[in-house]
């Protein structure tokens, strides 16, 4: 088969693929952005339940984070789309999704931060706290803003990583590029053509991503042998 | 109730073989893939090497995997190559693992020092012996607990060769499903057993960080 | 008694089962200036830490004029000691001056020294910036305003700090050794300083290893051991002459 003949079908069809796959994509943005969102307030919230004093929150916080490290994301969506509604609890497949892949990726993020908030000397927030901060000041004027700057590569590698995911939320008839592709695949019975075109979409977004994630990693390492 | 999870439990384990053996064989690829590649990528002076094996991590890195199993084993099979769909998952998995694994050894080779290599140079080695008696070794050392983890994401990955319908665990939980209504038990019961697999790559992957940070202070 | 800026009464320390500090009591006086030495482990930092509450208290108080330091007693209630919020007050009038500088490295030297003006104190954000400006000049450091710190030495780093401190306007500062993780040749800018600051009859409670300086500048030395006030007296004449047996090894060690 000639390469030539190989892209024909590109020539042919792409004009009817390419705005099902751009709407298709919109849905993969969309709850991508909510998971992320998700998975930033489970992080803070198992974060902040670390930092507590008693042992009880953080014991808490740790377990929920060693679970989620040993169960799949299928298994969560399955669980939370086709297996919730056995005990009565419903939602759509968009918010089963954004929900399961927030839940995941909570626990990521939360080693994140971290890893962000050990790299950030105790000495920091005690000068804060010594000049008469509060501890709210404390964090929101100086460990905040440099918190932000430390993880903000992981950020979007975790990104990536969760764009990546929400793959997945296919196979819960969350209608995002993979399911569309699964259409396509299936209606021209093109499923190589399809399927190629489908992971350049998906790379199309992640790897400008990974690139600026890798930039502003070497950045913050430039920073830091400076300042060393 | 103890009934019916029983029947789950059995429906599920049914599925315990193919997860591990998509596991294992991917596993087993990304290593033997990731280590050439690393090697390749730190030792061989190749401009267009560097390149092609960069453009392999990128792709591999950056599209779902579930797009290169769709692509493996639908794809494949739409241009006369026709893979079993464990075959496939253990395929795109393996290739998706070799490209993660070879920043691993890769960040391995890098972590040692040059003067490990111009050590064993200076006492006559040739360089080819150099990475394989002293670079290698320690390179491998380092990459263990990182590999290990990576066990675990595998295990879990597994997961998504139900979506080529290969047999495994969730594959048996979603045929489950359509003949019971416990459907929140199954997904939980199916979760579980996820976890006890995991435990013992956990604690292996533990063990090693305790017996190498041990020795790395001694 | 009653004109000490700062009494330190009957603090005790521990952290699990080991008492660091074991019954400390001093007192310092507006415009003194106290050095407090000794071996190192002693728990003179801890000690330091206490008056400003960066560590709680096991036992004793710390008063701040006629003001109890962390603990809020109201009127028939047991004693309950301060959150970090509502120290925070309290912390604004002592100044502290930390071994390991601790500036802010996302912000530059000029904010570094008027964040707590402007953001703490609610000083407009122009004569904040005047103020930390003049503190600047005082640490002459004013020409690296725009510099974020890890671009200076660790000498400047340290003046920039001392100038954070200042600017809080405190009735008291604190100084945790300030030198001891310079360059040797970074020592002496630091102490001139500080000296400059000790001659405009500022109060300090300085923690240090520079015996020659503590004799020079200290109105009084207190010598710590094992979380216990072994000796106080005179700077001229503890250091010279100094009576306990303890006092005399350590001095002997620390300057041949
Ligand atoms: N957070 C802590 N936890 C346990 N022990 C501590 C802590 N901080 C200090 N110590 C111990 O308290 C003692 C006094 O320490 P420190 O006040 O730093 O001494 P110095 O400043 O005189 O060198 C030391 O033995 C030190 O190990
Ligand atoms: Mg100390």
């Amino acid at each position: 088969m000639s390469m030539i003949g190989f892209l024909q079908p590109f020539a042919e069809y792409g004009g009817e693929w390419a705005p099902r796959m751009l709407d298709a994509a919109r849905i993969t943005a969309a709850i991508s952005l909510w998971g992320f969102l998700v998975a930033l307030g489970v992080g803070a919230l198992l974060a902040a339940l670390r930092a507590r004093k008693h042992w009880l929150p953080g014991l808490l916080a740790q377990g929920y984070i060693n679970l989620t490290r040993g169960v799949p994301l299928l298994a969560v969506l399955f669980l939370l789309y086709f297996g919730l509604p056995g005990i009565g609890i419903t939602m759509s497949a968009f918010v089963a999704g954004a929900l399961g892949l927030g839940l995941c990726f909570g626990a990521q993020m939360a080693e994140v931060f971290r890893a962000g908030l050990e790299a950030i000397h105790r000495g920091q927030r005690e000068a804060a706290l010594a000049v008469g901060m509060t501890p709210m000041a404390a964090f929101r004027l100086i460990t905040l803003p440099q918190l932000i700057r430390i993880i903000a590569p992981s950020l979007v590698t975790t990104f990536v990583a969760l764009l990546k995911d929400s793959s997945l939320c296919a196979l819960i008839t969350v209608h995002d590029l993979m399911l569309e592709g699964r259409a396509l695949a299936t209606e021209y019975f093109l499923p190589m053509h399809i399927f190629l075109a489908i992971g350049l979409f998906y790379f199309a977004i992640a790897w400008p991503l990974s690139l600026a994630a890798r930039v502003l990693g070497h950045r913050l390492n430039r920073r830091r042998a400076g300042a060393a | 109730m103890l009934l019916r999870f029983d029947t789950i439990l059995a429906g599920l384990l049914q599925g315990v073989g193919v997860t591990l053996g998509v596991t294992f064989g991917a596993l087993l690829i990304a290593i033997i893939l990731g280590f050439a590649l690393a090697l390749l990528r730190v030792f061989w002076p190749s401009r267009i090497g560097a390149f092609v094996i960069d453009a392999y991590i990128e792709l591999f890195r950056n599209i779902p995997a579930l797009a290169h199993l769709f692509l493996i084993y639908y794809g494949l099979a739409s241009v006369g190559v026709q893979l079993g769909s464990v075959t496939a998952a253990i395929l795109g998995l393996g290739l998706i693992g070799g490209a993660s694994l070879c920043d691993v050894f890769r960040a391995g080779f890098e972590a040692l020092h040059k003067g490990q290599r111009e050590a064993a140079l200076a006492i006559g080695m040739r360089p080819s012996q150099a990475i394989r008696l002293i670079l290698t070794p320690q390179a491998l050392r380092i990459a263990l607990p990182p590999v290990g983890n990576y066990a675990t994401q595998l295990l879990k990955d597994s997961s998504i060769a139900s979506a080529i319908a290969a047999p495994e665990i969730m594959f048996f939980a979603r045929s489950l499903v359509t003949s019971t209504f416990e459907t929140t038990l199954i997904y939980v019961t199916a979760a579980g057993l996820y976890i006890l697999m995991s435990l013992p790559i956990v604690f292996a992957v533990r063990a090693l960080e305790k017996r190498y940070a041990g020795g790395q202070a001694a | 008694m009653s004109n000490a800026l700062l009494r330190v009464e009957s603090l005790r320390k521990s952290y699990g089962a080991v008492e660091v500090l074991r019954g400390i009591d001093f007192s310092v006086r507006k415009g003194e200036k106290v050095a407090l030495i000794g071996p190192s482990g002693s728990g003179k930092s801890t000690c330091l830490r206490c008056v400003n509450m960066l560590e709680k208290p096991s036992a004793g108080a710390i008063w701040l004029e006629e003001e109890r330091v962390g603990v809020r007693a109201s009127a028939g209630q047991r004693e309950r000691l301060m959150s970090d919020a509502e120290l925070a007050p309290q912390r604004r009038q002592m100044g502290m001056v930390f071994q390991l500088f601790y500036l802010w490295p996302h912000l530059t030297v000029l904010e570094n020294v008027s964040v707590g003006l402007i953001k703490v104190q609610g000083v407009p954000a122009a004569e904040a910036k005047a103020i930390a400006l003049e503190m600047l000049e005082k640490v002459h450091m004013a020409h690296k305003a725009q510099a974020y710190p890890d671009f200076l030495s660790g000498g400047q780093q340290q003046r920039v700090a001392i100038a954070r401190a200042l600017a809080q306007r405190p009735k008291l500062l604190l100084f945790d050794e300030p030198t001891s993780a310079l360059d040797p040749e970074l020592v002496g800018e630091v102490l001139n300083v500080i000296h400059e600051l000790a001659d405009e009859g500022r109060t300090m409670l300085l923690v240090t290893h520079e015996i020659r300086f503590a004799r020079d500048v200290a109105d009084r030395v207190i010598f710590m051991d094992g979380g216990v006030v072994v000796e106080e007296g005179p700077a001229r004449e503890l250091i010279q002459h100094p009576r306990h047996e303890r006092t005399q090894a350590f001095l002997r060690q620390i300057s041949p």
